[in-house]
């Protein structure tokens, strides 16, 4: 399979901290890689650098490069376009305080899609996509506020994908979330894997041995240790890997 | 939609956002520069002296170009600090009650009701104020002191401590409220009644906040000029006592302005005048960021 | 030690019947003073002030006063929006932006008499409109412009962080995120602001003393924008309600009339900070009910 993200030599700065030091991974397409680590290690920093999230933030400075599909993310793309092909879910559900329509339609609007039967086509794939439809399409058009934690989350899904995009990449989605509703974004995301480039950030290791094709492990801004996830927690190579695994810190 | 047409859309709202922030700092220069420019007058096209505009109370400038009058301003400077101060003295013990009640005593009925009472008053027209004080006021002090005149500094007081009370009172109160509850347990912990804790402990806690709050009132109270000049009587004679009739440099100008001649001295004066109540509400600015800023840190 | 204990709780009860005669006497005051304002005024009216007459009645004077305020926020209501989502979205830390705080707060805090003599200045002796309408809106619009910017910078920084980095994540310009995301979401708020501003507006006086004149001669048959006796034209004289109670007490002595004007401003101004009150309350508990 190709590779979706290659990743050279990177390095991040917040101001003086070095928050990421000579980071070097591929990401391949339509598989499922999971970052793990402790708190503050820059696993979620890493994956905001993907979709260029961090440049939203002052004082940011990065080395090295990134490459989506050959192309480098910071010096021949802009972060409109690169941030439309590769979709972003966030720790806290934040759906925009619009009806559950508006929300999904929120990215083709921007877009430039005005067309009512396209956008209601639009809405109806991705919330089917993000296994939600059943339970909202009687109510469209009630603010998504109204919803439940783990509903808002699928919907920020759907939204996502309603930008059709290449990659997703998902930061810690379950975090806030109650057990029944994170199996059935576990399950939603094993689903997505047919279609999409799946990066998920979780602090829980159960999670991404349940659903992860590759593990990267990350420590105080190092990457450790890379592999398939079976072998990353049967037989890792190092010994920070395998203290954290066993749970001897973190 | 092109992804030309979409950046420039990006860079002229940012463009037209920045031109509504600037568009605020032009104004506010303008003002000041304006001020600057007339009330400089006095001393640059008249030649008077800062001494004699502060320090002289001796008011007779010429309805006219030429320099021969008097512009001592000290009768309304006088006048400003009197009924200032003493509204201070009247509102603020009042206005921090007001705010113990609604944060301390009765916090959930102070929130509920008393705090959008208290904005109430704040959100009463000056003149309205200065109307009722003419009318209501004044008869009442008449009879009660006994006087011939019920216009008087202390009248002026009376209307500008209800005006005032309530921006001392919101803040202070938001000062109080800001106090941590570990510290206020710390207090009861100790056995300390709940006026104790509030004066010995929470009152000290929030005393920056607090003093702000008396200095936005007094600034507030520097500034009105209807209110203050419907009751003050309007005499230009430096107050003997509280029942004295007096001015402001508030209520001077308010009277005079439009009797004035354009470019002539007494116009002059009353513009050097305004610009002192400008320097005197940038003093005040600075004196409530020295007190607020270690709250922020 | 007993009677210590004694003394100070003695103290504490004491200093609590104190603060809630306070509250009490501020209460009390607040009832009276609107009751006599209020219904004094309404009740020792004349019928024949309710009319639209050149003088001894109060309707131009309202619809001066409505008007007047109307105009002013057509003006600062989009600058200051603006300027509050530039110090809420664009605005560096550094230099220029700590100055412009300081410059809303100097304006917030400028004696109103002092912007009435700038807006005297500016739109009288240097444009040279004559005391109009307009020259008073204006300048009552420099007065509402930094608590307009204030709301909403306040509004949009209180928003959640994730209806951004939602919006961008999306794909959305900076742009894009405020007016289609941002603004909708706290525009209740910005509108709370809004009205606390015409509020304060209808109950303004020394600003408008050098800048609007008196004139309350209106008829309402006639709607040329240039006719001085047009009611919209924004170039004629306007006595505000404010206006005309500071002229009565210097002028005139129809005691009823300026009690019947009084009474309709506080009724006004009530009204709109009330309302203001109410719809932020409204606002609030509808959001905490959804975002639960």
């Amino acid at each position: 399979m190709n590779n979706k993200f290659t990743v050279n030599d990177l390095n991040l700065y917040y101001g003086d901290f070095h928050a990421l030091k000579n980071i070097n991974l591929d990401i391949k397409e339509k598989e499922i890689t999971a970052f793990i680590g402790p708190s503050g290690c820059g696993k979620s920093t890493f994956l905001k650098t993907l979709n260029r999230m961090n440049d939203l933030v002052e004082s940011t400075k990065i080395t090295g490069d990134i490459c989506l599909d050959g192309m480098d993310i910071y010096k021949n793309m802009d972060a409109i376009e690169l941030r439309r092909r590769v979709g972003m879910v966030f720790q806290q559900p934040n759906p925009f305080p619009k009806s559950i329509y508006d929300n999904i339609a929120y990215g083709p609007r921007i877009f430039g899609i005005k067309k009512k039967s396209e956008l209601d086509e639009i809405v109806e794939r991705s919330l089917r996509q993000a296994a939600i439809w059943d339970e909202v399409k009687d109510r469209l058009h009630k603010s998504a506020l109204g919803m439940s934690g783990g509903q808002q989350q699928r919907l920020c899904i759907a939204r996502a994908l309603a930008m059709q995009p290449e990659v997703l990449l998902m930061d810690e989605p379950t975090s806030a979330l109650d057990p029944i509703s994170t199996s059935k974004i576990e399950e939603l995301t094993l689903e997505l894997k047919k279609d999409y480039t799946i990066v998920i950030v979780t602090h829980n290791m159960q999670q991404a041995m349940r659903i992860s094709d590759k593990t990267a492990f990350f420590l105080l801004g190092d990457l450790i240790e890379y592999s398939d996830t079976e072998t990353l927690f049967s037989t890792p190579k190092e010994k920070k890997t395998e203290d954290y695994i066993t749970g001897r810190f973190g | 939609m092109s992804r030309k047409s979409m950046f420039c859309k990006e860079y002229f709202w940012q463009i037209l956002v920045t031109i509504g922030g600037l568009f605020v700092i032009f104004v506010t220069l303008l003002i000041g520069a304006f001020l600057v420019y007339k009330g400089s007058d006095t001393f640059l096209k008249f030649q008077h002296t800062l001494q004699e505009f502060l320090g002289s109370a001796n008011w007779a400038p010429m309805d006219n170009a030429s320099s021969k009058g008097h512009v001592g301003a000290l009768i309304f400077i006088v006048g400003s600090l009197c009924v200032c101060g003493l509204a201070l003295l009247i509102a603020t013990p009042f206005a921090l009650g007001s705010s113990i009640f609604m944060t301390e005593i009765s916090p959930k009925f102070g929130e509920k009701f008393y705090r959008p009472m208290v904005e109430i008053f704040a959100g009463i027209p000056s003149v309205v104020y200065g109307w009722v004080g003419l009318t209501v006021l004044i008869p009442f002090l008449k009879k009660v002191f006994d006087l011939q005149v019920g216009h008087s500094i202390l009248a002026a007081s009376l209307v500008l401590s209800i005006m005032i009370f309530p921006s001392i009172s919101s803040v202070a109160s938001d000062a109080i409220r800001a106090v941590s509850k570990e510290t206020r347990m710390a207090a009861y912990g100790l056995g300390s009644t709940r006026w104790q804790t509030i004066y010995r402990v929470v009152i000290p806690a929030a005393l920056p906040g607090v003093i702000s709050g008396i200095v936005l009132g007094l600034a507030r109270a520097f500034g009105e000029a209807l209110a203050v000049a419907m009751v003050i009587g309007q005499t230009t004679a430096l107050p003997k006592s509280i029942f004295s009739t007096s001015k402001t440099l508030t209520t001077e100008i308010a009277a005079q302005m439009g009797n004035a001649m354009e470019g002539g001295e007494m116009k002059a004066a009353l513009w050097t005048m305004a610009l002192l109540l400008f320097l005197i509400s940038l003093l005040f600015i600075t004196v409530i960021h020295k007190f607020s800023k270690p709250k922020g840190e | 030690m007993d009677s210590r204990i004694k003394r100070a709780k003695m103290i504490d009860q004491f200093m609590t019947i104190v603060f809630y005669g306070i509250a009490l006497f501020f209460f009390l005051l607040l009832v009276g003073f609107a009751g006599k304002v209020i219904i004094g005024g309404l009740l020792g009216a004349k019928p024949e002030m309710f009319g639209f007459t050149r003088s001894g009645s109060i309707g131009n004077q309202v619809f001066n006063t409505i008007y007047l305020v109307f105009i002013s926020l057509l003006v600062s209501v989009p600058i200051g929006i603006l300027a509050g989502i530039y110090l809420a979205m664009y605005a560096k830390p550094g230099l220029v932006t700590h100055f412009l705080r300081t410059c809303i707060e100097t304006l917030s805090s400028l004696p109103s008499i002092v912007v009435g003599l700038f807006g005297y200045l500016i739109f009288l002796v240097v444009i040279g409109l004559s005391k109009s309408l307009l020259a008073g809106a204006l300048s009552i619009s420099i007065l509402s412009l930094p608590l307009i910017t204030t709301t909403t910078e306040d509004a949009i920084k209180g928003l959640p962080e994730g209806y951004y980095h939602g919006s961008m994540g999306l794909g959305a310009t900076k742009w894009q995120t405020i007016f289609h995301v941002l603004l909708p979401a706290c525009l209740s708020r910005i509108m709370t602001g809004v009205i606390l501003a015409a509020g304060r507006g209808f109950g303004e006086a020394a600003v408008l003393l050098y800048t609007t004149g008196s004139g309350s001669d209106l008829r309402w048959n006639n709607f040329s924008f240039t006719s001085p006796t047009s009611p919209i034209n924004v170039l004629r004289p306007a006595e505000t309600l404010s206006i005309q109670i500071w002229n009565l007490q210097t002028n005139g002595q129809d005691r009823a009339l300026a009690n019947l004007s009084s009474a309709v401003l506080m009724i006004l101004v009530l009204a709109f900070s009330i309302g203001a009150n109410v719809w932020s309350r409204h606002i609030s508990k509808k959001q905490a009910g959804l975002e639960k």
